[in-house]
């Protein structure tokens, strides 16, 4: 295989928190966070809020500096280079964000938004920059007549797929996307998923793709990073991460993505109360307060991620020390939620660990 | 647990619309219905302009049932839900219909009587729990005022009935979350208390508002859960209003499908998912991203239209795929596909 387009290794973010007069304390947003993408496939990050998605996406921009580790962008060291250096790599990484309306300047044209990178980076002529806004326009499916209107004149979809042609403007290999559909209604969320997809197709982008809805992931991703407080606690392929997970959080969260259709079945595993704090996270595995897996050793031994085979990684210690060809059975008592009873017909489900 | 009376609607009926007659065939009249809402109307007026943005809705809710309402931003869910509690503001205005809850119509009673059947009788939490706190005050003080109010409770037995309504919606250390103010919760754990401050006074209808968009998915998921045993243990009749179809199949009984300020289809839940009628249900479903699926999603061109220029015929018609020249002119009565189906679409028959 080619060198990755994207390599990140071992990056970490801290933030310094104050906590009483002289103690200042460490919030880890992202810890030991270790990713490749390759041009023309999707990475999605998936994890919930706080779980320090955004943070990487922040930190691979050059938005914020990492407080450790170090990104790899076509084989060039970013996390070394001066300021004035990662402005000119900016045209070749673009972000796409959650809320269109708030990323886009109210007081402009729409087509003025997405002619600033272009003049700003050099990318066309002064007397081409029109044509080549018309034609970002049509690459993201909307027509001429949307160039000079405002922001708040669009409808949701319409202003992330002007969010998408500013972003696209640069040329740039690598786009993150984060959470670019959880603002918008179902059938526009669908609009804009095909459209990602078939611009990737057409421009062999590499997506970042960061996310909390499995659902989504699935349709989008090749393959997925799990984060849990800071970590990524899983890797994988998509199809073998969400099928058979190799980390209990990813189970869990697998188990708590509703359902698809009201007889659906699902193995629902119980993950009591919230996440910790990330402030001074502990050295050993950090589900371990709600885990309803754990046992002594996963408190007594650091929890680092490993490889399982070829394209699989975990971070459950269990996991690493029981599984046998990738199946991993925890045995013993593990509670188990029940599925929802309906009044209509309160069915009591047949939940079996491993199926 | 407080019975619930049956909704004595004789009179009205007889000159109600005919497209609304339908409605009588089932459920049968006077049944357990909680709440029945009929031809809703609601207009908000600008100087210039006035918009309706609810065209007659039509639904009703049985003694411990949830009823889920389904639709894109802007359909108009937040608005019924508003208008049943009597919480529409200025420049919205109920122009029309009926809403009966327990022999009253809600649309008919005064002020006051509305705000006692507000925190009495009928419940209701939004999207953003935090926002709907008071964060000067103290989740015990709360409590304890909103017992004082209904209850009678003061003192020790409403702290003990606090804390008793506290350990009842899932939340571990109720003593140490009676001492906690509203930016010391987190989201998950702001609704429950929430959900707590709604069951104080032992409501018999709960109007939840996207109670789980805001918040993650494993904590959407107990949420889901703690509403579906409400159901069970209280027989809690609730509306869950959602854009999110999984929330509606984890914990919906019955569903109605909103769009541009009309219910286009209503079912059981399950019918829903296995025939639904309405093309833009049909086109909901095969929208959504779904974990057993990959490859291009079937989604439903066009956009939402603008309330105020609704188009003429079925509000669907100019995204439709098989709307013909009836459904750009005329507007689509509602019918019984079977008995506790309803759909309004010309074309059902057809596409059938
Ligand atoms: N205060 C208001 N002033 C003017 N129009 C309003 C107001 N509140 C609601 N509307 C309009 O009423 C219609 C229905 O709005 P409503 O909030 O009920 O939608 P919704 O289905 O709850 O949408 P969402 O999914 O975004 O919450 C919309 O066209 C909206 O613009
Ligand atoms: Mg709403």
């Amino acid at each position: 295989m080619s060198e990755p387009l994207l390599d990140v290794i071992g990056l970490e973010k801290r933030y310094a928190v104050r906590s009483g007069v002289f103690r200042h304390r460490d919030l880890v947003a992202a810890d030991d966070v270790s990713l490749t993408l390759s041009a023309g496939e999707t990475l999605a990050l998936v994890g919930e809020s706080g779980s320090g998605k955004s943070t990487v996406g922040r930190c691979i921009l050059r938005l914020e500096a990492p407080s450790g580790g170090c990104v790899r962008l076509d084989g060039t060291d970013i996390t070394e280079l001066e300021e004035s250096d990662v402005r000119r790599l900016r045209p070749e990484m673009q972000m796409v964000y959650q809320e269109p309306l708030e990323s886009l300047n109210p007081r402009h044209r729409v087509g003025k938004l997405v002619a600033e990178p272009l003049v700003l980076h050099g990318i066309v002529g002064k007397t081409e920059v029109r044509n080549r806004v018309v034609e970002l326009f049509q690459l993201v499916g909307l027509g001429e007549e949307h160039v000079d209107r405002y922001a708040h004149a669009l409808s949701g979809g319409q202003q992330q797929r002007v969010g998408i042609a500013r972003a696209l403007a640069t040329n740039p290999k690598l786009l993150i996307l984060d959470e670019p559909t959880s603002a918008l209604d179902v059938s526009v969320e669908a609009q804009i998923l095909n459209l990602l997809r078939d611009l990737q197709r057409r421009l062999r982008l590499a997506y970042l793709f960061i996310s909390h809805d499995l659902a989504v992931v699935s349709m989008l991703a090749d393959r997925v990073a799990v984060m849990y407080l800071g970590q990524i606690v899983e890797t994988g392929p998509t199809r073998d991460v969400l099928s058979n997970s190799f980390h209990p959080y990813t189970r869990a969260l697998v188990s708590a993505t509703p359902v698809d259709h009201p007889r659906q079945k699902k193995l629902r595993i119980a993950l009591t109360g919230e996440p910790a704090s990330p402030i001074d996270p502990p050295a050993h595995c950090r589900l371990v307060p709600r885990c309803p897996y754990a046992e002594p050793v996963c408190s007594a031994v650091a929890a680092e991620l490993l490889p399982i085979d070829s394209c699989r990684s975990t971070r459950c210690v269990r996991f690493q020390q029981e599984h046998c060809d990738g199946i991993w059975d925890p045995g013993g008592d593990v509670p188990i939620q029940d599925t929802v009873i309906r009044s209509t017909e309160s069915e009591v489900n047949e939940l079996k660990l491993n199926d | 647990m407080r019975a619930v009376p049956a909704t004595g609607h004789g009179g009205g009926r007889a000159s109600l619309e005919p497209d609304i007659a339908v409605l009588d065939q089932d459920p049968p009249a006077g049944g357990t219905d909680v709440l029945r809402i009929n031809d809703l109307r609601v207009e908000f007026r600008f100087p210039r302009y006035s918009v309706e943005v609810l065209a007659g809705i039509d639904l009703s809710v049985g003694s411990g049932e949830i009823v889920g309402i389904v639709g894109e931003s802007g359909s108009g869910k937040s608005v019924t839900a508003l208008s049943i509690v009597g919480l529409l503001q200025r420049p919205g205005f109920v122009t029309g219909g009926r809403i009966d809850f327990a022999g009253t119509d809600l649309l008919e009673v005064g002020a006051d009587e509305m705000r006692a059947i507000r925190g009495n009788r009928i419940s209701m939490i939004f999207q953003n729990p935090r926002a709907s706190l008071n964060p000067v005050f103290s989740v015990g003080k709360v409590l304890r005022e909103v017992l004082r109010v209904h209850s009678g409770l003061r003192g020790g037995a409403a702290t003990a009935r606090a804390v008793e309504l506290l350990a009842d919606v899932g939340l571990f250390d109720p003593n140490a979350v009676l001492r906690r103010y509203p930016h010391q919760l987190s989201g998950g754990m702001a609704q429950r208390v929430m959900i707590a401050l709604a069951l104080a006074s032992s409501p018999q209808l709960l109007l939840a508002d996207e109670p789980t968009t805001a918040l993650d998915v494993t904590i959407q998921y107990q949420i889901i859960q703690l509403l579906s045993r409400l159901r069970q243990e209280r027989n809690l009749a609730q509306i869950v209003i959602t854009h999110n179809l999984g929330v509606i199949a984890e914990l919906c009984d019955r569903v109605a499908v909103m769009y541009a300020g009309t219910i286009l289809e209503e079912a059981p839940v399950e019918r829903i998912f296995d025939a639904p009628r309405h093309p833009y249900t049909q086109g909901l479903l095969a929208a959504r991203a779904r974990t057993e699926l990959t490859g291009r999603l079937e989604s439903i061109p066009g956009q939402v239209p603008d309330m105020r220029n609704r188009p003429p015929g079925c509000p669907f018609s100019p995204r439709c795929p098989h709307a013909g020249d009836v459904c750009r002119t005329a507007n689509p009565a509602m019918e019984a596909v079977e008995p506790r189906h309803r759909v309004a679409c010309h074309r059902w028959t057809e596409l059938a």
